[in-house]
């Protein structure tokens, strides 16, 4: 703050002096108001240049991974389109639990209940569709597993809001509750703690399915070629209308090079899985689960930026004090925010569930749990609150996912792989608490 | 230095008319301490008030029992003549009073427009209608030529002190509000912002707001008041027009509660308080 009053003091006379903009443009995030194309590189530069760098870092740490991993994994098999779509496979369950627990992040809180809340949830379903006891159809077992999961953050989330106790305590108290309800649930029936999801049964299958299941090759570029133009014309008319209105837009480039980007990056992604990717017989297509993640970061993006609530979860993380007189209802905010948290670790779990083909009572919900807050704070949520976005959990989920993957491959051992993550979580970590302190300190906040 | 009166002539009460906002005989104590006693406020619509005191003299009570966030113990609020009871934040809004504090209340990771609709936000279908908000906001800042912004999309964050508290007086202002309060508006400010501030101040009573402001430093108080009004422990000690006051005996109120010195000789004394 003093900084900037002197910056004020030596270049602003006077309010309505035209030169007092100048005082303003050493501050503003320069892209904002770009009219160009070039401008708008320009400005992108200066703030990379100035310390504020968005998600650059996790797309560059993108880069570096596929570049190591493919130099020196046996036969260059990182970029196979095998192990590319088992890649993307793997990282799934991160991305959806950080997809989930950024929500807690962005008030400025904690979620560490997710693995095991999540764990229950997929127990849950995972035993209702056996066809040996209760026989569920699988819709009807999601979507009771995915409720329970939904009414367990909104208990953990009234306790935080309205007794206002630490999120810290009582997510690690979930955790540890939810880790034993889990194994209470898997010991019933005749499983012995290990219900399956192999067997002919179509209710077992479509849970298989979430994971394994993969898309006709023609219909999985039929609904590229429709999501991407529903993006685009999405896009477009939005950015149209702000031109149209007189509203500072950003270019009418920038916006088909955004929309390019999109197409550019969903053409690989289905060519890439449209690959036969089967020693023997065929295995092609866009595996479902791709679709199962793009589903839920179109849905809680727009709950995040296009919504009153989501603004709200932005305004508390920020400045609690000021969305209180604002007239926002904290406790209610906080309660959704977990509930949505624990919800989506619900997805996440079933995801896992399905990629272990059952659930077991050795379920890794604490390592999952650091592996999701992981993803979020490297592909750019604050731990501090009020900064980050949905698509921070699916870039950061590819990180470490990308990581534990070509770790694998080079067969270097488990207790490698845990120095490596933890070393990979404390630099994007002090990236984050570095950002923040060139925040304060006058440059601009990254939201 | 800063002239005292250079508002120059204000009219006198006559041309004035009834008071935006008068207040009568309020009392409120917290526990056995007595905060305000029986004081009396009139706040009129195109003037600005400076109310001072010294710490603990009971400015921030008084400011919050109007904004409704303290209940007071006793006395009556007349909001347009008519008698008026303010029990909550929500009621002293309704009628058209917003409150700017000192800690301004903005969230630093929002810009500009989100700031200003934080809570009042616009809906289309659902969703956020930011075109709208973004078009509103920007009519009430240049409306108050707030022209230092380079883009009302910007972080909160991104501001100098001048143009956060600019931000917080416009997003006071847009509710079709009749009164502000502000606390303290300069704390904190070099001259240059300083300047803004009060250029701000005298552009809502330019728009037939009342605004109080409620001021430690009496250069500003000199420059952008109409009206003075002096609380000292609780009571209301003195007020008047600005020009029946001089620096010396806005001192004496303060730290005394009476002054001797000799006042205007057509100064209208009976709106002091019977302390």
């Amino acid at each position: 703050m003093v900084m900037e009053k002197n910056v004020a003091r030596a270049e602003a006379p006077e309010s309505e002096d035209p030169t007092a903009a100048a005082e303003a443009a050493v501050e503003v995030p320069p892209e904002i108001v770009a009219q160009t194309l070039g401008q708008w590189f320009q400005a992108w530069m200066a703030r990379i240049r100035a310390g504020d760098s968005g998600v650059l870092p996790v797309i560059l740490g993108l880069v570096i991974i596929t570049f190591v991993f493919e130099g020196i994994s046996p036969h260059q098999v990182f970029l196979s389109a095998t192990n590319l779509v088992n890649l993307f496979q793997q990282s799934a369950v991160f991305m959806v639990l950080a997809m989930g627990v950024i929500f807690a992040l962005l008030l400025g809180q904690i979620d560490l209940s997710i693995g095991f809340v999540g764990a229950t949830g997929a127990a849950i379903a995972v035993q209702l569709v056996q066809p040996a006891t209760t026989k569920w159809p699988w819709w009807a077992a999601i979507a009771a597993a995915l409720l329970v999961c939904a009414l367990i953050g909104a208990i953990q989330g009234t306790l935080i809001a309205r007794l206002r106790l630490s999120s810290l305590i009582v997510t690690l108290a979930g955790g540890l509750i939810f880790n034993g309800v889990m194994l209470i649930v898997l010991g019933l029936g005749p499983f012995s703690g290990y219900p399956s999801l192999a067997g002919s049964n179509a209710n077992l299958q479509v849970l298989y399915n979430l994971m394994w299941g993969t898309i006709n090759p023609t219909v999985s570029w039929v609904g590229m070629v429709v999501l991407v133009a529903a993006a685009g014309l999405i896009m477009w008319s939005a950015d149209n209308r702000r031109r149209r209105s007189g509203l500072v837009a950003p270019p009418v480039s920038l916006t088909l090079l955004k929309i390019g980007l999109i197409a550019v990056c969903a053409v690989v992604v289905v060519a890439i899985c449209n690959v036969n990717r089967a020693a023997i017989g065929t295995l092609e297509g866009v595996p479902w689960v791709i679709p199962i993640v793009l589903a839920v970061f179109t849905v809680w993006m727009v709950l995040l930026q296009k919504t009153r609530f989501g603004r709200y979860v932005y305004a508390i993380g920020g400045n609690p004090e000021a969305a209180r007189r604002a007239g926002v209802r904290l406790a209610n905010i906080i309660t959704l925010c977990f509930t949505i948290s624990a919800f989506t670790a619900g997805i996440g779990a079933l995801l896992y569930a399905s990629n272990l083909g059952g659930m077991s009572n050795n379920f890794p919900g604490n390592s999952l749990v650091l592996q999701a807050i992981a993803s979020a704070v490297i592909g750019g949520t604050s731990l501090f609150g009020g900064r980050g976005k949905v698509l921070h959990g699916i870039l950061g989920g590819l990180v470490i996912g990308g990581i534990y993957n070509g770790m694998y491959l080079l067969s270097i051992p488990v207790q490698w792989q845990f120095i490596v993550v933890g070393v990979v979580l404390i630099l994007a970590v002090s990236i984050d608490a570095l950002s923040r302190r060139s925040a304060t300190s006058g440059s601009v906040a990254r939201v | 230095m800063a002239q005292q009166a250079v508002t120059g002539a204000s009219p006198g009460p006559a041309q004035l008319g009834e008071p935006l906002l008068k207040v009568r005989g309020i009392n409120k104590h917290f526990g056995p301490v007595q905060a305000l006693t029986n004081v009396d406020l009139d706040l009129y619509a195109g003037q600005v008030t400076a109310l001072c005191g010294d710490n603990g003299a009971g400015k921030s009570v008084l400011t919050k029992c109007i904004a409704g966030i303290y209940q007071i113990d006793g006395g009556q609020f007349f909001w347009e003549s008519k008698p008026v009871a303010i029990h909550s934040p929500r009621d002293s809004s309704a009628l058209g009073i917003e409150t700017v504090y000192q800690d301004l209340a903005l969230a630093d990771n929002l810009d500009i427009v989100q700031n200003m609709f934080l809570g009042r936000e616009q809906i289309r279908n659902g969703l956020l209608n930011e075109d709208d908000m973004e078009r509103s906001a920007g009519k009430t800042l240049s409306s108050l030529r707030v022209t230092t912004v380079r883009s009302i999309r910007q972080p909160v964050a991104s501001l100098s002190g001048g143009q956060r508290q600019s931000v917080a007086v416009a997003k006071a202002v847009m509710w079709n509000s009749k009164l502000v309060m502000l606390d303290e508006p300069t704390a904190a400010l070099g001259v240059v912002q300083t300047n803004q501030v009060l250029q701000l101040v005298r552009r809502l009573r330019e728009r037939g707001l009342a605004v109080m402001v409620i001021s430690h430093n009496l250069n500003d108080v000199f420059e952008v008041a109409d009206r003075i009004a002096v609380l000292h422990l609780g009571r209301m000690a003195g007020q008047d027009r600005a020009d029946a006051f001089d620096r010396q005996s806005v001192v004496d109120y303060m730290t005394t509660g009476a002054s001797t010195r000799s006042r205007r000789a057509d100064g209208d004394g009976e709106k002091r308080g019977q302390s």
